[in-house]
């Protein structure tokens, strides 16, 4: 006998046969009707304060996972207020599947209270999206949406369902196969260019392994750092790419880009064969295009063909999943009965440089506390052993560059997009997600105050977060920016170094919070608030305001023209 | 700029319209002309694009990515046969008319409409050919004209490969 259902209980049984364990959302008139059924059902969810933080959450918690993570949110401001999250997401191909609520179908159009047009808003922002019209597709769009989200380049897919639609019954059925006739995202690399591949590498001196966000999101972190090994090949990980490959490992390189390390710029500035695996040539990475790695060749792999070719030519492309055609390049290499070069002389090059240009800052000890300083003793005290999330700007940099990542999925950030405030929401959805994992966001100031309101969440729905507020005062990027290249006229970029009080602000939102002004407290001070385990910790470090991240190349610039400190730019 | 010719065969399905054309304004590739109709398969549609654009591998990959893109194919010059609909309206005083219609009759065009002061021709074919129709009408005094945009179909081979 066939189950009656409403399109409400459908939409969430669908959820549950995806596997789905925790949603992020806020509630509305709209959507009503779904939030009936989630009391009755295993998945939990997360009451965001603001459905932008909820799309963050369900970002994070795919970043830890890799799983598809999943935000609900309401008809017009709801709908809309997912739109920075889901361009986030796309940016970075991360799989999100979204559910909004729509006006009843009778009166979409006639500018109803909240209704907006979430289908055409979300289009570009979406790998692909739905409005759904009869309850009885509810089962197959989830499905399929899921399928969409999780397979071939990731992405965010969004589902707005009409409230009748939600109220309404249909038969209950599992969903059967998804008919998607234009999409098969290819898996397995062409045979002819992975042969082609390895030939270059082999005759290639000095070749570079340009790893990218791609390589996390196909889990093929071990392959890389086989292959890396298997032929003597230097690694650089992209921002998104971080723990691609153990950065204690004698072949990593550390970051590229506008603020990567000298070595990892320089090494692809002259190398004479880019290995691009899960990456795009991004214009932080390469500066002026024209001027990047003139003498290399390109091999690139990719799983979305659109990349391929879109910045730089590529002389062996091949297009498929990252961990796929590693494995094949690994396959073919062991066919073959010459090993690699051991590029010695390319490798005592990179070594010099390493040498030459580390990363360097200063931390006096009468102060004032040095951002980097903090991230450096954060890793010393955890050992590592935690998922670091960052917000955008400054401390994301110093993040990025002064964490040493070990394992692929401990490091979450907003790289395409570059979205300020990430951090405390996509913090929150990892911990939601990894319960036994060390979860520490590494805040600005200027971020936190975007979405710090989610830590009412966070100690509410007690997922203890730890929250590190690098409180230099102002918008750090910013102000470096105009310090450097305006003339120190700077506008708009003060944020106080009074107001909040970042303690109570953080007390009153339910969290423990502590603060740091002089170097000798934070270690101490940072022992102190990791040993919390059951409630949200902000740590507010009020650090120095003119600290600059470098190296750094200005935004135009060749990537042979390396800022290394602010003296180089006088 | 040079025109390309693109034929995309899509599914059936309500917002695929929106869907390429969104993708065109977000990625700033400029459409010269759109045709969208059903095919032989009711739940696919062709659309035929022209396209100004220096190159063409970005569009055609982009298109592809789209989920309801069934097939997208490039056609070069000489690969497709490609037609269009013009109405063309011209002034045609009463002692212009005869030379009006031998043009007319000598493009294979046809009076859709006579008014008191202008006729208006329909012509179906090759885009060179209306050119050339419109070229011949200029001198008359064009009032008005409408194009439906370019429809193609792949050529197939005169004999089996």
């Amino acid at each position: 006998m066939t189950e009656r259902l409403t399109g409400a209980h459908a939409l969430i049984r669908s959820l549950e046969n995806e596997g789905v364990e925790v949603a992020f959302g806020v509630p509305g008139g709209a959507i009503l009707p779904a939030y009936d059924p989630i009391l009755d059902s295993p998945i939990r969810h997360v009451l965001a304060r603001h459905e932008q933080g909820a799309g963050h959450m369900a970002s994070g918690y795919a970043h830890a996972t890799g799983r598809v993570g999943v935000c609900i949110a309401t008809s017009g401001p709801g709908a809309t207020n997912l739109v920075t999250p889901l361009q986030d997401a796309l940016m970075d191909s991360i799989p999100v599947v979204a559910i909004t609520g729509q006006v009843a179908s009778s009166s979409i159009g006639n500018d109803a209270f909240q209704e907006a047009h979430t289908w055409g808003i979300s289009m570009p922002c979406t790998k692909h999206n739905y409005l759904v019209t009869d309850a009885a597709d509810i089962p197959d769009v989830i499905s399929e949406a899921f399928h969409l989200a999780a397979t071939g380049r990731p992405g965010p897919v969004l589902v707005d369902i009409p409230k009748d639609v939600l109220a309404a019954e249909m038969d209950w059925h599992r969903a059967g196969r998804a008919e998607l006739p234009g999409y098969k995202p290819s898996v397995k690399g062409h045979p002819m260019q992975v042969k082609a591949a390895i030939d270059l590498i082999q005759s290639s001196d000095q070749p570079v392994l340009y790893a990218g966000g791609g390589i996390i999101r196909a889990s093929a972190a071990a392959e890389l750092t086989h292959f890396a090994e298997m032929m003597n090949t230097p690694v650089v990980t992209t921002l998104m790419g971080r723990g691609a490959i153990p950065d204690s490992h004698e072949l990593a390189l550390g970051m590229p880009g506008m603020h990567g390390n000298y070595t990892a710029i320089t090494a692809m500035q002259k190398a004479d064969l880019l290995i691009a695996i899960g990456s795009r040539f991004d214009d932080r990475v390469t500066g002026k295009v024209s001027a990047f790695a003139p003498k290399a060749k390109v091999i690139h792999v990719d799983v979305d063909p659109a990349e391929i070719g879109k910045v730089r030519a590529a002389d062996v492309p091949i297009v498929g999943d990252a961990k796929v055609i590693l494995e094949q390049l690994i396959a073919e290499m062991e066919k073959r009965a010459t090993p690699a070069p051991t590029r010695e002389l390319w490798m005592s090059t990179i070594r010099g440089w390493q040498a030459e240009h580390p990363l360097t800052y200063d931390q006096p000890d009468d102060g004032p506390v040095k951002q980097q300083y903090v991230i450096e003793e954060l890793n010393r005290i955890t050992g590592g052993d935690a998922i670091v999330v960052a917000g955008v700007g400054q401390h994301q940099m110093w993040a990025s560059q002064f964490w040493k990542f070990e394992k692929p999925r401990t490091w979450i950030n907003s790289g395409g997009l570059g979205t300020m405030g990430y951090a405390v929401p996509a913090a929150i959805g990892a911990k939601a997600a990894l319960p036994d994992e060390m979860v520490i966001a590494i805040d600005g100031d200027g971020c936190f105050q975007m979405t710090a309101t989610e830590l009412i969440a966070a100690s509410t729905e007690e997922i203890p977060v730890k929250i590190i507020v690098m409180n230099n005062t102002v918008l750090g990027m910013v102000h470096q920016w105009q310090r450097l290249f305006y003339e120190e006229r700077f506008s708009a970029v003060d944020l106080t170094d009074h107001t909040p009080d970042y303690v109570k602000l953080a007390e009153a939102m339910g969290c423990v919070a502590m603060r740091i002004e002089r170097p000798d407290e934070v270690a101490p001070i940072l022992e102190k608030a990791l040993a919390i385990n059951d409630k949200p910790v902000v740590v507010e470090v009020k650090c120095d305001p003119n600290e600059m991240v470098f190296p750094m190349i200005p935004a135009g610039g060749s990537n042979d023209d390396i800022v290394m400190s602010v003296e180089d730019l006088r | 700029m040079t025109n390309h010719l693109i034929s995309v065969l899509v599914e059936n399905k309500p917002g695929v319209l929106a869907r390429i054309s969104s993708m065109f304004a977000r990625r700033g590739f400029n459409i010269h002309s759109l045709a969208v109709g059903p095919t032989s398969d009711p739940d696919m549609s062709r659309m035929t694009v022209v396209v100004d654009a220096p190159e063409m591998e970005q569009i055609v990959k982009q298109l592809r990515k789209l989920i309801n893109t069934v097939k997208v194919t490039e056609l070069g010059p000489g690969d497709a046969i490609e037609r269009e609909i013009m109405l063309v309206r011209v002034n045609a005083e009463a002692s212009k008319r005869a030379e009006i219609f031998e043009v007319a009759q000598l493009m294979g065009a046809h009076p859709a409409d006579v008014g008191a002061s202008t006729i208006t021709f329909e012509i179906a074919g090759a885009p060179d050919r209306l050119a050339t129709f419109f070229e011949m009408l200029r001198p008359y005094g064009i009032s008005d004209l409408v194009k439906s945009g370019r429809i193609a179909l792949g050529k197939t081979p005169a004999r089996n490969a």
